[in-house]
């Protein structure tokens, strides 16, 4: 019980920490914070969902069409409404994407309605037993497995393409990154179509486990708490800080009352936030008037 | 233009004679409606005072203090389920369930502004709707006292022998209060107090170099805060008479940022316009539904509309409606010279 409780918090860890890796990444790259990371998590699933059902394209097919789509569509965010945001204050960068996932929720709403949709599963549906000790979904490992992997190709794609590298410079100093010759509002516009792209998989992922629905998109502010824990700007806290609050809600979901589990995440957030606002792997900021 | 040359002419509540005509003409209008106007007019009206004074509350700690709140429909809903609490499950009068709301939703105000002090910006938004969705969850399920997903009945309000049954009654009732809420916004923007709050919005650094301490005055902002929000929560409460978890949600949050900043953040004035803009809204998206079948769901299009309203209104017209105002006013004022 205590181990498929793990395995499962586990997984859905992994999508906080994919979709908390979505919004660092633009976080680092313009410090705008985006509330519509869910949002485009909802959007990629659903444009699989369409593209399998509509269209008749065969499941994997529609997947990396939609990936490609995704990003488009971030792009597209980014030119038309975020831009015009960087260096604004966080009141207006919070306002404004927090507008940006309702018109998008929204819109998703009236495009594809507000029912329950089954989503195609892309692990096999039997359980797996572990030594006959005891069973677990492999839909959930699959999602752990698959995350990690999409993570251990992030961290290469930052470590060694050129793309990334320029990432990580317009991040570090933008001034700097320019004068090296570095477009960064290019740079800008990719960051966005990357953090589309996260999003859409942690999507196409965690739908077949729940139904699809226009409101998975609320999941999306529960990977707040996770990138708070972890640091706010850290990569590797987004990481650690989605598995603990996935695991630690599942848990209190099943040991304390099963009402506990949908608001433990932002209990967490609180306690963090009165005792280290920094989070675990984050740097005091300083500020001069 | 007029030209200031005292210190005092800049404290006046009404600055200039014009805004005192307007001011009496409004109340003349807001008097007489009762007798002029049908039962919706007046129940729209009465909305539109309860809506004010949240974002008179509102306004005064986001506007003027500068701290970002998505939380304050949690706070509407603990002065509407304290208020119905103490009326319909203790018994106590109307009159002393009113402010002890006020004041139970300003020491949650308390709860949220002490974690609140070491938080900026992003952290603060994110504390503040974190709270919401726990306050929204508490009231869900703490059901010996706030009756869970049921909700809670109220009976009208009665101050002593006065009973406010007939919504025009309790009309101007609510008009008594929010003017008074009104009034005593005005007071603490033209105070040390209000003064305090702009120089930490500005410069928390500046601000602190000028002596102002940033823990005390901080707290004090979300005090006011939900202290007003938490008296137009007992209000909303007996005059909708009946209150559930789906009236305080985060897109109600979402909707009280809306009336701020489409009215005018830090205005009081813009305050009053963002009231009557969110209150006619839905109204307008009613008429909107008719035009347009094919929305199906209400609420979808209620949200679709909000968060348009929020991009265009930051990306477009930040300063909100009460600044378009102003700049049309500096225009014809200034005609040919501009």
């Amino acid at each position: 019980m205590f181990f498929q409780q793990l395995i499962s918090g586990m997984a859905v860890g992994s999508i906080y920490a994919l979709i908390a890796l979505g919004f660092v990444i633009i976080y680092k790259a313009t410090e705008v914070i985006n509330f519509a990371q869910g949002e485009l998590m909802v959007w990629g699933a659903f444009l699989v969902l369409t593209l399998t059902t509509s269209l008749g394209l065969p499941l994997w097919s529609s997947l990396l069409l939609s990936l490609f789509l995704m990003a488009l569509f971030g792009m597209l965010l980014e030119v038309l409404a975020i831009r015009r945001l960087v260096g604004k204050h966080v009141f207006s960068i919070v306002m404004a994407t927090i507008g940006l996932s309702f018109v998008l929720r929204h819109l998703a709403g009236i495009i594809w309605s507000y029912d329950n949709f089954p989503f195609p599963s892309l692990f096999p549906r039997q359980p797996l037993s572990i030594m006959g000790l005891t069973t677990i979904s492999s839909s959930h490992l699959g999602i752990i497995l698959a995350s990690f992997a999409l993570m251990a190709l992030l961290f290469l794609f930052f470590k060694f393409t050129s793309l990334g590298l320029a990432m990580r410079a317009s991040q570090q100093n933008q001034l700097g990154a320019s004068i090296v010759g570095i477009s960064v509002k290019r740079i800008f516009s990719m960051t966005w179509a990357l953090a589309a792209i996260l999003g859409a998989i942690a999507g196409i992922l965690i739908a077949p486990v729940q139904f699809l629905n226009v409101n998975l998109g609320y999941l999306g502010l529960k990977a707040f708490p996770a990138a708070v824990l972890g640091g706010f700007g850290s990569i590797p806290g987004a990481i650690v800080g989605g598995l603990i609050i996935g695991i630690s809600e599942n848990l209190a979901g099943t040991f304390l009352a099963t009402w506990v589990r949908d608001i433990f995440a932002y209990i967490i957030l609180l306690g963090i936030l009165m005792i280290r606002p920094e989070g675990i792997f984050g740097l005091q900021e300083k500020k001069r008037v | 233009m007029e030209i200031k040359t005292d210190y005092f002419e800049d404290l006046k509540i009404f600055k200039e004679t014009s805004t005192l005509v307007w001011f009496f003409l409004a109340m003349a209008f807001l008097l007489s409606a009762p007798l002029l106007a049908g039962d919706y007019v007046i129940y729209m009206l009465s909305l539109t005072a309860i809506y004010t004074i949240v974002s008179l509350g509102l306004n005064l700690l986001s506007g003027y203090a500068g701290q970002i709140s998505l939380g304050h429909a949690a706070f509407l809903g603990i002065g509407a389920y304290s208020s119905a609490y103490l009326t319909v499950k203790l018994g106590l009068p109307f009159w002393f369930a009113l402010p002890a709301s006020g004041m139970i939703t300003a020491v949650a105000g308390i709860l949220i502004g002490i974690p609140a002090l070491r938080l900026k910006g992003l952290y603060l938004a994110i504390a503040t709707m974190a709270f919401s969705f726990i306050v929204d969850e508490v009231i869900l399920n703490w059901e010996s006292v706030t009756n869970g997903a049921n909700g809670m009945k109220l009976s009208p309000p009665s101050i002593g022998p006065l009973t406010l049954d007939s919504d025009r009654r309790f009309y101007y009732f609510i008009l008594a209060i929010t003017l008074i809420m009104l009034w005593g916004a005005k007071n603490i923007t033209r105070s040390s107090l209000g003064r305090a709050f702009i120089a930490i919005r500005d410069s928390e650094t500046a601000a602190e170099t000028m002596g102002v301490n940033l823990a005390v005055y901080k707290t004090i902002a979300f005090i006011i805060s939900a202290f007003y929000t938490g008296i137009a929560g007992s209000l909303f409460a007996h005059f909708i008479r009946y209150i559930s978890p789906s009236n305080f949600t985060l897109l109600d949050s979402i909707g009280f940022i809306i009336m701020i900043l489409v009215g005018g953040t830090g205005t009081l004035l813009g305050s009053v316009y963002g009231a009557i803009f969110i209150t006619f809204l839905p109204e307008g998206i009613r008429v909107l539904k008719d035009f347009f079948p094919f929305f199906v769901v209400e609420t979808g299009l209620q949200g679709l509309v909000y968060g348009l309203i929020l991009l265009l209104f930051i990306l477009f017209e930040p300063a909100g409606l009460y600044g378009r105002w102003l700049k049309m006013k500096r225009y014809w004022k200034t005609f040919p010279l501009k």
